[in-house]
């Protein structure tokens, strides 16, 4: 299988990766290439420009402790998620993500920004992004800005990224103390996209109290969504058995999902109040 | 800028492979795995599914495990690859290999370049790997003979070879 014909470009600097982006119609950036390239070769895509932005100069691929927030260069690849100390410390649900890609050779290849900016919503990591609620940077010809998660992802595949502009860093918020986060997901083989992918990021006080958390869905609508109903239920609640069964009970409310090959849309409805429980208990498990 | 390119426009690309510097052409649509085995007659890595599942076409690109059907050649300008062809030396078997021999871990013998490189990556990583992390480490290598089993069997002896021969830190043929 080959892909169409296409130009290709291999820039040495964003700033010229950005360039490309501008003055060329119908171009697509090239990360680690796991989605794009699939697509191309199926056709899906048929980009009439690739711009590699794997051999700038500026460093992409970093995990860095901030003040405040941990951040991730885009083109940071899965299986540094999955295996990075900090990461696995400060927030599992992004090793647990991670961890559940595709295969090793897929981990090894893809990158964090890459399956963000390819935004299938049935995609591991930017469900558990959602339930993390960061700064996405981005950078074009004129300037740099960065755009909350809630408006980051705008539909299937389609994201607020302007076509001139590329995904620079993943600015994710540090969670306090006796904070826990988990992602599961669920599908019939190792590796498949999720049939319905769970994140939830929970905050308590001293006495097991919830603070705050967020918990995000996966495959159940054409973006990774929050479970607002089972967030405001849970909010100032001991989470015990009968708080996490009940917020789960009321994860689907939000969730419009599809029906596929791979489950009815019944089938995730039912799905989504089973994972929301034990991602819960996980990620409360892992608060204390 | 390292590459700019045209349509229709042939690309020389520059690689090594097991420890040899090649050139060939290709189209910046070329899939690495044609690159290797019709442009410069590697033909050791195997096409599968040329979809990206199966794992066959897997090799070492700087020192990691990838789908050579999911990268474009151009994407391997001055990279350092390792393929199936390179991991025997001087006519003696890589412990690998022997261990595959020794414990029936192929049939029919599709999926075995892929499956050795997988199982080199994962040994480098790991040189004393559970049943469940070796059957982690091969899950993008898909076997339709041996049902997994004398393969999980081939790479825990293969690991006791490499931990034996010191060789689990990673020296392989150049």
């Amino acid at each position: 299988m080959t892909p169409k014909k296409f130009d290709y470009y291999a820039p040495t600097s964003l700033r010229e990766a950005i360039k490309i982006l501008h003055t060329k119609d119908d171009a697509k950036v090239l990360a680690g290439g796991q989605s794009l390239l699939a697509l191309m070769k199926l056709r899906l895509a048929t980009p009439s420009v690739l711009v590699d932005i794997t051999r700038i100069n500026d460093d992409l691929s970093f995990v860095k402790r901030g003040k405040d927030s941990l951040i991730l260069g885009s083109l940071t690849p899965h299986d540094v998620i999955e295996r990075n100390e900090t990461i696995k410390k400060l927030f599992p649900i992004l090793a647990d993500a991670a961890s559940k890609i595709g295969d090793q050779q897929i981990r090894n290849r893809g990158t964090v920004g890459g399956s963000c900016c390819h935004a299938d919503p049935a995609a591991d990591l930017p469900t558990a992004m959602t339930a993390l609620d960061p700064l996405f940077v981005v950078r074009g010809p004129k300037r740099e800005r960065s755009i909350p998660c809630a408006k980051f992802f705008v539909d299937t595949f389609t994201t607020s990224v302007s076509k001139d502009e590329i995904l620079t860093e993943i600015r994710i918020p540090l969670l306090p103390r006796n904070s826990g986060s988990a992602y599961i997901k669920h599908s019939r083989r190792e590796g498949d996209f999720a049939i319905v992918g769970v994140g939830a990021a929970v905050i308590l006080d001293s006495k097991g109290v919830c603070k705050d958390v967020r918990i995000s869905l996966g495959a159940v609508a054409p973006t990774p969504i929050r479970a607002k109903s089972s967030e405001k239920y849970l909010k100032g609640k001991k989470l015990n058995e009968s708080a996490i069964g009940e917020a789960a009970e009321k994860a689907n409310e939000e969730a419009d999902p599809p029906s596929d090959m791979h489950g009815s849309r019944e089938y995730r409805l039912a799905m989504i109040k089973v994972f929301t429980r034990r991602t819960l208990n996980l990620a409360v498990s892992r608060a204390k | 800028m390292v590459r700019s390119s045209l349509k229709d426009e042939i690309v020389q690309i520059t690689c090594r492979v097991n420890g040899k510097t090649y050139q060939g052409a290709a189209e910046p649509r070329t899939l690495l795995v044609y690159f290797l085995r019709d442009e410069l007659n590697l033909t050791g890595t195997h096409v599968g599914c040329d979809t990206g599942h199966c794992g066959a076409c897997t090799i070492l690109m700087d020192g990691k495990t990838v789908k050579s059907c999911m990268l474009l050649a151009v994407q391997a300008q001055d990279a350092d690859i390792t393929t199936v062809e390179g991991l025997a030396k001087d006519n003696k078997l890589h412990p690998i290999q022997e261990a595959f021999w020794e414990n029936h871990g192929l049939q029919c013998g599709y999926c075995t370049p892929g499956m050795l490189m997988s199982s080199l990556f994962l040994l480098q990583r790991n040189p004393d790997p559970t049943e469940e992390e070796i059957r982690r480490g091969i899950e993008g290598n898909l076997c339709r003979c041996t049902g997994y089993v004398n393969i999980v069997k081939s790479v825990k002896a293969a690991g006791e070879k490499m931990r034996e021969s010191g060789k689990a830190s990673g020296k392989i043929s150049k």
